[in-house]
């Protein structure tokens, strides 16, 4: 979603100082464990489709081939607030196998790399991207990522929308260490439906990037957005209240079909008993600190669990709520004041939350900034320093890589660096809380799929050949 | 209270001098100077600003006498400049996204070139504040085009909050070709061309002319594409007395920009933007065209923005073109120094063109300010210079660092603001007496 809409098909040189209107929206789908429907003909033949809930569209990725690898004498960052200094990583078979000191054994005929003076850590995850579903170049036909032509579309699937050849994939990779993504439909719904987890590797199909077993999620949206953009139209919702009340009609809604055994199958509904089932998880864009606390109860009132607020530039006002209720906020370190419902944005946001023991994860909504997420959260990181809130780096890189993991639902693969997890692991050429620190190679599931020292590594989507800059460094 | 120092003894002696309200001399010693003209940073460096200028900024001489009134030991901390942001909306709008509040845009006006941001600039905006506080001091500011190609008249200003921001009105009017020029002339960019060509041409006519402009509008069914005071907004344009920021990205837009001096010799011309400018980074430096250009802008998110590298810069750079880095492709003008910084870091990458440390602080101080006509002035310490003097809690470029001091024309600066006083508040979520309303 674009909350701080960037008119950037129109004004290169000038992109953000246009005018910011936010448009988003959110959608998620749930299987449900309901019967497919079937129709017979007359010639006697039963038509029928996949059953709800079988996997479809599924993911055909698989690890590409890889030689057993370690990095050794780097500083290591764990991803769980562990660190290492002078230790080693040594993956193989696309997995870690173990991770540790200097006295850590490294079997001999693989290939090592000399960690000195650099830091390892997982693969960055970004748990709010829209990178394929408004992909560049952003003309009016690759605009794909809010359904709004309903307040609630919980029935479209974001993958359905990813255009994998979009060039800012690889940006990510090679510039941003990011190893595994979630796609999220646009803010301008209340319900913008599914989201899809990808594996950041250049694929012809989207089903090629899908991250094998990673549950969906579903995209919510409060505020602003949803009710300008069809309050605009004449229609509900077209205030804050309108909001709630479209969102409770449709969960009732929702709740009877989970309910009716002999209900048809509908795509939406499907999609919210997933959520209530648990079995999809809930990415509620939300600004504002006190529409947080309304969506919570919301969420006790029908019966679902939201995992995540994103965009929330006011969770620090709300630190201790959102620890008891377990939920973790993914925000930026700096937006601000570009839209009514971010003017309260600090630097010493995810701070806050820190110090309440609530859940930070560093997001990015921008094809720009997921290329430099470790900065970000060095920003973040600093302001709360300076009002004596003192964060070790390790946890901090944990605000970029276990935390979104765990949000996202992938923790148990992904994530950190602990032995049987994927081999998700970047190699930083210095402190990646440096401004002057860059990737300089990024290992997916224990491929080497981004090194700065290779120019035959950077990889080049369709879209790019035989266009200005092609291969160029980026 | 003056007091006499003596600078380059081992044994300064440094005493917290009450900190005056009002202008005062100020001596920042011992601090890990940075001119902002390209040099490396200077050890033990001290600045002296008086009468709200800059009268010495380096290593002391020896036995060097003075008298001020606020003596400030750095203890080593960093200090510089203050940073010229260029390109900006800063003062122009509250809320960009609450259209009450933005003054950038005017669908609605008959209105184009002749638009002058000077006369809404608004000195308590919080964005003034808040990038005051990071260390900004100066910006150039604009409105953007809406209507019309031309964006109007922008205005140099300073973030100090009195009630005097405009520093010079009118200092410079942009145009935008390319996509979105072709946008506002009708649809194409031959169209922008052509509406571009016909405006200098009235304001050619204009020349030497008093009085009310006689010439004919310029229109398009019910919409006025050049009203007759657009015209004569540009004469100074036209006669080389007002500079001529041209936004465009696509190497062959800029090569018709670089053209227009074979037809309009006195065109003072700038280019902003110019993402794929190191294709044409020779032609560039030969025509003497300095570049506002986007730091790491990488994405091909237009057609003429294709070959987009954050290598731009650096590229440019290395041909010999002054290059200011473009504030207004960021999320907001204070990430300047994180731009700078990562251009710095493109030097350690493999195939890729970046800035050594003096050259990317410049291009978000000494050369922005030059390229606005303040060369001398501001975003660099040197005698005679503005006194706008930025202390770091660390290495400006990198991204945990913010100023702790604020100078600006020799001024200390209130660094509080909205987002401050909530960080105050929010400090802990304690309301066991009162609720948080009552915390202030």
């Amino acid at each position: 979603m674009i909350s701080h809409y960037k008119s950037r098909a129109r004004i290169g040189a000038l992109a953000t100082l246009a005018s910011a209107l936010a448009l988003s929206a959110c959608a998620t789908t749930g299987s449900t464990g309901d019967t497919a429907s079937t129709s017979a003909k007359s010639d006697d033949k039963a038509f029928a489709a996949t059953p709800a809930g079988d996997p479809v569209f599924a993911s055909t990725y698989t690890p590409f081939p890889n030689a057993a690898t370690a990095i050794r004498g780097a500083t290591i960052y764990d991803g769980k607030g562990g660190r290492i200094e002078g230790g080693v990583v040594f993956m193989s078979g696309g997995k870690i196998t173990s991770v540790g000191g200097p006295d850590t054994p490294i079997p001999a005929d693989i290939v090592v790399f000399d960690g000195t003076g650099k830091f390892v850590t997982p693969g960055i995850i970004d748990i709010h991207s829209h990178l394929g579903d408004y992909p560049s170049p952003g003309v009016e036909a690759h605009s794909d990522g809010n359904e709004a032509t309903s307040p609630t579309t919980p029935e479209v699937w974001a993958e359905h929308s990813v255009w994998p050849q979009d060039p800012g994939f690889s940006r990510a990779l090679a510039n941003g260490g990011v190893t595994s993504l979630q796609i999220l439909p646009g803010s301008a719904n209340l319900m913008g439906g599914r989201s899809v987890t990808l594996k950041n590797v250049p694929a012809r199909t989207v089903q090629g990037m899908k991250f094998p077993d990673a549950p969906y999620g579903m995209k919510m949206a409060c505020g602003e957005n949803p009710k300008r953009v069809y309050g605009g139209r004449g229609r509900a919702p077209s205030t804050r209240m309108g909001n709630f009340a479209v969102n409770r009609e449709t969960w009732l809604a929702a709740i009877d079909y989970a309910n009716d055994p002999k209900a048809k199958r509908d795509l939406a509904k499907e999609t919210l008993v997933g959520v209530l089932k648990g079995d999809i998880l809930i990415q509620n864009h939300c600004y504002r600190a006190d529409e947080m606390a309304l969506v919570m109860d919301m969420a006790k009132e029908m019966g679902y669990k939201v995992t995540a607020f994103h965009h929330a530039v006011e969770a620090y006002k709300i630190g201790d709520l959102l620890r008891e209720n377990d939920v973790c906020s993914a925000i930026w370190a700096d937006w601000y004041g570009f839209k009514m419902e971010s003017y309260d944005g600090i630097l010493e946001n995810a701070a806050f939350l820190q110090r309440e023991g609530a859940c930070v994860v560093i997001h990015s909504d921008d094809a720009n900034d997921i290329q430099r997420l470790n900065q970000e959260a060095a920003k973040a990181q600093a302001a709360g320093a300076r009002v004596g809130i003192d964060i070790p780096d390790a946890t901090v890189i944990q605000w970029l890589t276990y935390n979104p993991a765990k949000a996202m639902g992938i923790e148990d693969m992904t994530g950190s660096l602990e032995a049987g997890k994927m081999a998700d692991v970047v190699l930083w050429n210095g402190d990646p809380l440096s401004v002057y620190t860059r990737p300089e190679k990024v290992w997916i599931d224990g491929a080497l799929m981004f090194d700065a020292m290779n120019p035959k590594t950077r990889p080049v989507s369709d879209f790019e050949l035989g266009q200005p800059g092609e291969g160029d460094v980026k | 209270m003056k007091r006499l120092l003596t600078l380059g003894l081992s044994g300064l002696a440094l005493a917290a001098a009450a900190a005056p309200a009002l202008a005062q001399d100020v001596v920042i010693a011992n601090a890990r100077l940075v001119i902002g003209d390209g040099s490396e940073p200077i050890e033990g460096g001290v600045v002296i600003v008086d009468d709200g200028k800059v009268v010495f900024a380096g290593k002391p001489a020896p036995g060097q006498n003075l008298e001020t009134d606020m003596l400030i030991d750095a203890k080593g901390a960093w200090v510089t400049p203050g940073l010229f942001a260029t390109v900006t909306t800063l003062g122009l709008a509250d809320v960009s996204a609450v259209g009450e509040t933005n003054d950038i845009t005017a669908r609605g006006t008959p209105f184009s070139a002749a638009l002058d941001a000077s006369t809404a600039i608004n000195p308590t905006s919080q964005h003034i504040l808040v990038h005051r506080a990071a260390g900004i001091t100066r910006a150039a500011t604009t409105t953007l085009p809406s209507g019309s190609i031309f964006a109007g008249q922008g205005a140099i200003i300073d973030l100090d909050g009195d009630f005097r921001p405009v520093m010079q009105a009118r200092a410079f009017q942009m145009v935008t070709l390319g996509e979105s020029g072709a946008d506002n002339a009708g649809g194409s960019r031959v169209a922008a061309h052509a509406l571009l060509r016909a405006a200098l041409r009235e304001a050619q006519a204009l020349v030497g002319k008093t009085g009310i402009p006689e010439t004919t509008e310029i229109g398009k069914a019910d919409d006025v594409l050049l009203s007759r005071f657009d015209a004569e907004a540009l004469v100074p344009v036209v006669t080389g007395r007002q500079k001529l920021y041209v936004a465009v990205d696509r190497m062959a837009d800029i090569r018709a920009v670089l053209a227009l001096k074979q037809e309009y010799p006195r065109l003072d011309l700038v280019l902003v933007g110019a993402t794929e400018g190191w294709l044409v980074a020779n032609e560039i430096a030969a025509a003497g065209v300095p570049v506002i250009a986007n730091g790491l802008i990488d994405l091909p998110e237009t057609f003429e923005q294709l070959g987009a590298t954050q290598s731009n810069a650096g590229r440019l750079a290395a041909a010999g073109v002054t290059v200011a880095i473009n504030a207004a492709t960021m999320q907001d003008p204070r990430r300047l120094q994180q731009v700078a910084g990562n251009l710095v870091a493109l030097t350690r990458m493999p195939g890729a063109s970046g800035m050594e440390w003096g050259q990317a602080f410049a291009a978000i101080s000494s050369v922005p300010a030059q390229i606005s006509g303040m060369g001398g002035k501001a975003g660099v310490l040197t005698a005679g210079a503005l006194g706008d003097v930025v202390m770091w809690t660390g290495d400006p470029l990198e991204v945990g660092s913010v100023p702790t001091r604020v100078f600006i024309g020799g001024v200390e600066q209130d660094l509080t603001n909205h987002q401050t006083r909530l960080r105050d508040r929010y400090i802990d979520l304690d309301e066991s007496d009162r609720p948080k309303a009552y915390d202030w």
